[in-house]
């Protein structure tokens, strides 16, 4: 689904050289403008070190996440024991585990669930918010039908019933949350789709005999990217904490599996007792990735179309 | 106008029609929801029996059609764990819930509208960087999380308020005493505030953003040129011309920030042990109690879909262009 320019420019080797093509022009672009943003930047970085830990998770947590010891179950974080040796930096929980390992862990679930769930609902969105734009008619009304439905109805309450019914699991997560996405891309893409449909280089695809799906995913798709690339950044953001909701109510994944949405419902027994480590260093962790793809939203929208400006 | 109110009153029914529709095939998305029902020692004669007293053996369009009639008359069948009428059980809770959703929802407007304003006429300034940083902030905590930091902290650490009960206004008020209603106000705000603003900090940093740029783009307009040409105070332009105009979006928005903050409630409640529909979910998720689920489900996408529907009749009303379109 690459913009043909691009591939034609990769195999000539005219393109390569020093006169700009269309991508490299908007790749040198893109890091002029974030040489000189401190906070996208930032929100790299942190996202960096995030999917870094959810990657490398088991050569790089301390201790195995759910190994349970009685002996120093409740420990505040830096605690050296009879040695001089902090063995658990953040502490550890209820059961004697240790919380930074649980974070590492739970880096991965809020990251496979939080990209998983926008592939799936930007697919979906993009193929039927593509479709309605360009076939109209009937099929339009139809579609559009549904994603009204589908607004009027507040989707976490549908997640939860989903999901009470059928049972938890990354599976069952994956699919609710990507369908509650589906209408934010349909609309956009119908919206843009209909406003290149009639374009010249549209009626140039077809006359070479470019036909339907062809037209769609080859032609047009690449120049209506920039809008729900924006929007997903921010959808990624918004799924992470739906799904820590979920986790944090017991319907997120099997609880043998640490996610930060169910260490913090963890914490909730040890709350009166004072016990903060438990309850502060989830969240951090779940505002600081949110945090992060709300700002590389921001910048997305401001650098990629300055039109968009205050949709997020 | 009256088409296009019809118009809009057919969709909000077919959109009741489709929720109770998805409502009743979740239950029977797991297979045969009888086993919900008996004890899992139950003889193979006596999950018979439970099926067809409760009809589940008969044909699905039939079974459908009998919920949607239970429905019209408040029933969608018993709870599993409180063993009476689910509806009644979450209808008795509603209350609760509505005063917590009311008072999240004044939150959110209070201070969204009022911090929009002030970063749009600073626009480019600290003070607007200031408080877009703090909206973008707003936006990224996780509601149940900023609830158990500010039980740890405000509650237990500072003392100040409450970290958890309910004292009722709606509930007095609705069985007509007056006098115990109002003499609960004082007291029923200090159980309110935390949780309110826990539900809220999400809305009020989104609305304080789509105030801000509803506003940036009404102050560019040429009739706002005018008026600041003709030498109005900057003052009157603001609250004379170009806030007028900004407000139309923000009364869109407030129509789904009911719902928003509405289903927001279930985890929040929760932190707080607030005694609203919200906890009873959640309680109910834990037991697996399906019709309880169902009903709050029901009920939440009823008030919802009628206060769209609300909205953009009013709405209608306000900006013709609207039902022209």
């Amino acid at each position: 689904m690459t913009p043909p320019s691009v591939s034609q420019a990769a195999a000539d080797p005219v393109a390569n050289a020093p006169v700009p093509t269309p991508r490299r022009d908007a790749l040198r672009r893109a890091w002029r403008s974030l040489s000189k943003a401190v906070w996208p930047l930032l929100a790299i970085a942190v996202l960096l070190v995030i999917m870094f830990a959810a990657v490398a998770g088991p050569a790089i947590s301390p201790k195995d996440p759910n190994r349970q010891n009685i002996i120093s179950r409740l420990q505040p974080p830096m605690v050296a024991d009879r040695d001089g040796v902090v063995q658990h930096y953040l502490g550890t929980d209820g059961l004697g585990r240790d919380v930074l390992s649980r974070l590492i862990y739970g880096a991965r679930v809020s990251l496979l669930v939080g990209f998983t769930a926008v592939f799936i609902g930007g697919v979906l969105g993009v193929v039927l918010g593509m479709t309605a734009g360009y076939v109209g008619g009937r099929v339009d009304a139809v579609i559009m039908r549904l994603a009204d439905i589908q607004l009027a109805f507040p989707f976490i309450l549908l997640a939860i019933m989903f999901l009470v019914v059928l049972g938890s699991g990354v599976l069952n997560l994956v699919l609710i949350l990507g369908i509650g996405q589906w209408v934010t891309y349909a609309r956009i893409a119908r919206g843009q789709t209909m406003s290149q449909r009639e374009k010249e280089y549209v009626e140039a695809a077809r006359a070479l005999g470019a036909r339907g799906p062809s037209v769609l995913f080859q032609t047009i798709l690449p120049n209506i990217l920039a809008p729900l690339i924006v929007i997903a950044s921010f959808n990624v953001a918004s799924v992470i904490l739906s799904e820590a909701a979920l986790s944090f109510l017991g319907l997120g994944v099997p609880p043998t599996v640490p996610t930060w949405g169910g260490m913090l419902a963890e914490s909730r027994d040890q709350l009166l007792a004072g016990r903060w480590w438990l309850a502060v260093y989830p969240g951090v962790a779940i505002m600081l990735t949110v945090l992060s793809f709300n700002i590389l939203g921001d910048w997305l929208r401001d650098f990629l179309d300055p039109r968009l400006r205050g949709v997020g | 106008m009256w088409s296009y109110a019809l118009s809009r009153v057919v969709q909000a029914g077919v959109v009741i029609v489709a929720v109770t529709l998805i409502t009743f095939l979740t239950l029977h998305m797991s297979g045969d929801p009888t086993y919900l029902y008996v004890s899992e020692r139950a003889s193979e004669q006596e999950i018979q029996q439970v099926r067809e007293r409760l009809g589940f053996d008969r044909p699905l369009h039939v079974q459908y059609l009998t919920f949607l009639g239970g429905l019209a008359r408040g029933d969608t069948g018993r709870s599993l764990t409180y063993r009476t009428s689910a509806m009644q059980v979450v209808l008795e809770r509603l209350p609760a819930t509505i005063e917590l959703t009311l008072m999240a929802m004044f939150i959110a407007v209070v201070f969204a509208i009022p911090l929009g304003i002030i970063a749009a006429l600073n626009r480019g300034t600290s003070i607007d960087g200031g408080i877009m940083a703090l909206a973008m902030f707003g936006q990224s905590i996780p509601s149940f999380w900023l609830g158990i930091m500010l039980i740890l902290f405000v509650g237990l650490g500072l003392a100040w308020l409450p970290i958890s009960g309910h004292v009722p206004v709606i509930e007095p008020l609705l069985k007509g005493d007056f006098e115990r209603a109002w003499n609960n106000i004082p007291n029923a705000l200090r159980y309110l505030i935390m949780p309110a603003f826990t539900i809220s900090l999400f809305s009020m940093s989104r609305n304080a953003r789509l105030v801000r740029s509803s506003m940036l783009e009404v102050l560019s307009q040429d009739y706002v040129r005018t008026a600041r040409s003709k030498g109005l105070p900057e003052w009157g332009v603001v609250m004379r011309h170009a806030l007028r105009n900004a407000w139309m979006p923000v009364v869109t928005m407030l129509g789904l920030e009911f719902g928003f903050l509405l289903s927001g409630v279930v985890v929040v409640e929760t932190v707080f042990s607030w005694p609203g529909v919200g906890r009873l979910v959640f309680n109910a998720i834990n037991q697996r109690d399906v019709p309880l689920v169902q009903s709050a489900v029901v009920i939440f996408a009823g008030i919802f879909v009628m206060l769209n529907l609300i909205v953009d009749l009013l709405y209608a009303r306000l900006d013709p262009r609207v039902r022209l379109s």
